[in-house]
């Protein structure tokens, strides 16, 4: 990976740190009271970390996108739900300044993001749509002076309580096709959140997820304009994919290392003798490797096909297939290399109060298959595997 | 000739594409997404040319945009006949 300039290497270094001291040191606590990372999430704010990738011409850091990707693999080491609401800003974060298209109230808000460090939720999936977040319910209803609202009953908010603003999908018109979509993007404060259930999940505990019904009010401004389609294939889909599966790999090497540390502990007492364990350890050191050449492979692609003309390359079927593939490959190749961790180590890391515990790092990453589920993504590639020629 | 292209584009996609509203109401400029087309449908309207016309598209050209209106499908179609022939 390359982290070329001075601000990408500032930045690593003080989201590791963060990853470090705050975030692993909360881990446990933000896990068990399923509640939100705050520590580390102040912490990433004072850094300036939640405006790092906006470009400095609306006064970001400017940092690479290889950086981002690498600060949530460092994130997730220390606490997956920390790396989960960073890698969500991040994609609303890039959504609007790579299809801002010149939109003068979107170039104003990203320099407030940048000035007051605001957290970015999204609400893309609705009750009413089966999981599919090509289409929507709700929409952009004009109610006079140039001003519209919007209802939508969305039945996971990522850390919306805890947002400054909330990045909304919805249909362009009450008259529209579902199909016919547009972002909105509402203030938290300005807008009235229905609680409609509660987040008290398996893993991902400190995203802190319910479901909500969003009403906000809003002018026309605030509506980013850009094709919802085009925003969708050439950033939505593949930067959650590449995001959250960068993510998923730093939580499942953080259980590996576990797995080494309770291997290398059983060696030095008895040196010379045979650990049978770090055979197996072995064996999941090369699913751990396949799940991180896959991820790097991945992010190259991506950045290989968005500095083409016209990013050209991110609106093909090719595409599509490249980033599901890694969706798909990394949730499973996740929890799996957590729970054959669990397997070599044994009781040591069944146990959570012991220092090679991975039952949270196993509960974390199995929402990586839920997390726009694989069934929907087999399905679209099912379709998409007729018709396309090479794949 | 490129008429005779439209309306039987127009045929697949009365067959396929699914639309809320009669296909002949859609015009050949017509965005056919906010017209209704779900990309699950817009794979099925792909193989179904690809039947219809007996070509294969190309992977650069299995795009959103070349199956966005019946005109870009024509000049798609036109295209892949031009180079075959």
């Amino acid at each position: 990976m390359s982290i070329g300039t001075d601000s990408d290497l500032e930045f690593a270094t003080s989201v590791r740190r963060i990853a470090d001291e705050v975030a692993a040191a909360h881990a446990d606590d933000v896990d068990h009271n399923a509640r939100f990372p705050r520590e580390a999430i102040d912490a990433l704010r004072e850094a300036g970390a939640l405006s790092a990738w906006i470009p400095e011409e609306y006064g970001g850091g400017g940092v690479s996108l290889e950086s981002i990707a690498q600060a949530c693999y460092d994130l997730a080491r220390g606490c997956s739900s920390t790396a989960m609401v960073f890698a969500m800003h991040q994609i609303q974060v890039g959504t609007i300044f790579r299809h801002i298209e010149g939109q003068t109230w979107f170039e104003g808000y990203l320099q407030e993001v940048c000035a007051d460090q605001r957290l970015i939720a999204s609400a893309t999936s609705e009750v009413g749509t089966g999981g599919d977040m090509g289409r929507s319910v709700a929409a952009v209803t004009p109610i006079g002076d140039g001003r519209f609202m919007l209802e939508k009953r969305a039945p996971v908010v990522s850390y919306g309580a805890y947002s400054d603003d909330i990045l909304t999908t919805v249909r362009r018109s009450p008259e529209g096709e579902q199909s016919d979509q547009v972002m909105v993007l509402h203030r938290t404060a300005e807008t009235e959140m229905e609680l409609t259930g509660s987040w008290d999940t398996i893993g991902m505990r400190g995203t802190c997820s319910p479901g909500f019904v969003l009403r906000a009010k809003f002018p026309a401004g605030q509506i980013l304009s850009a094709p919802f389609a085009k925003m969708m294939a050439e950033s939505i889909v593949p930067l959650s994919h590449l995001l959250w599966s960068y993510a998923w790999l730093g939580i499942a090497t953080e259980a590996f290392e576990r797995g080494r540390a309770f291997v290398r502990a059983q060696s030095r007492r008895n040196p010379g003798q045979p650990v049978p364990a770090a055979h197996n350890l072995s064996r999941v050191m090369g699913q751990l490797s396949m799940l991180r050449s896959e991820v790097g492979g991945a992010l190259e692609d991506y950045m290989r096909w968005s500095s083409a003309p016209g990013r050209e390359p991110l609106s093909t079927m090719a595409s599509i297939l490249r980033f599901n593939n890694l969706k798909l490959g990394a949730s499973e190749q996740a929890p799996k290399i957590c729970q054959d961790v669990l397997e070599v180590v044994g009781i040591m890391a069944y146990k959570n109060d012991s220092p090679y515990g991975v039952g949270r790092h196993l509960r974390d990453t199995l929402s990586a298959r839920l997390m726009v589920a694989n069934e929907r993504i087999n399905a679209i590639d099912a379709g998409l595997l007729m018709i396309a020629k090479e794949v | 000739m490129t008429d005779s292209i439209r309306t039987q584009i127009r045929q697949v996609l009365a067959d396929h594409a699914r639309l809320p509203a009669d296909v002949d109401t859609v015009s050949d400029d017509a965005d056919l997404f906010q017209a209704g087309m779900t990309s699950h449908a817009s794979v099925n309207v792909m193989l179904a040319l690809e039947d219809s016309f007996d070509v294969e598209f190309p992977d650069s050209m299995l795009r959103r945009s070349v199956f966005e209106s019946i005109d870009a499908i024509a000049d798609a179609i036109t295209q892949i006949t031009v180079t075959a022939a």
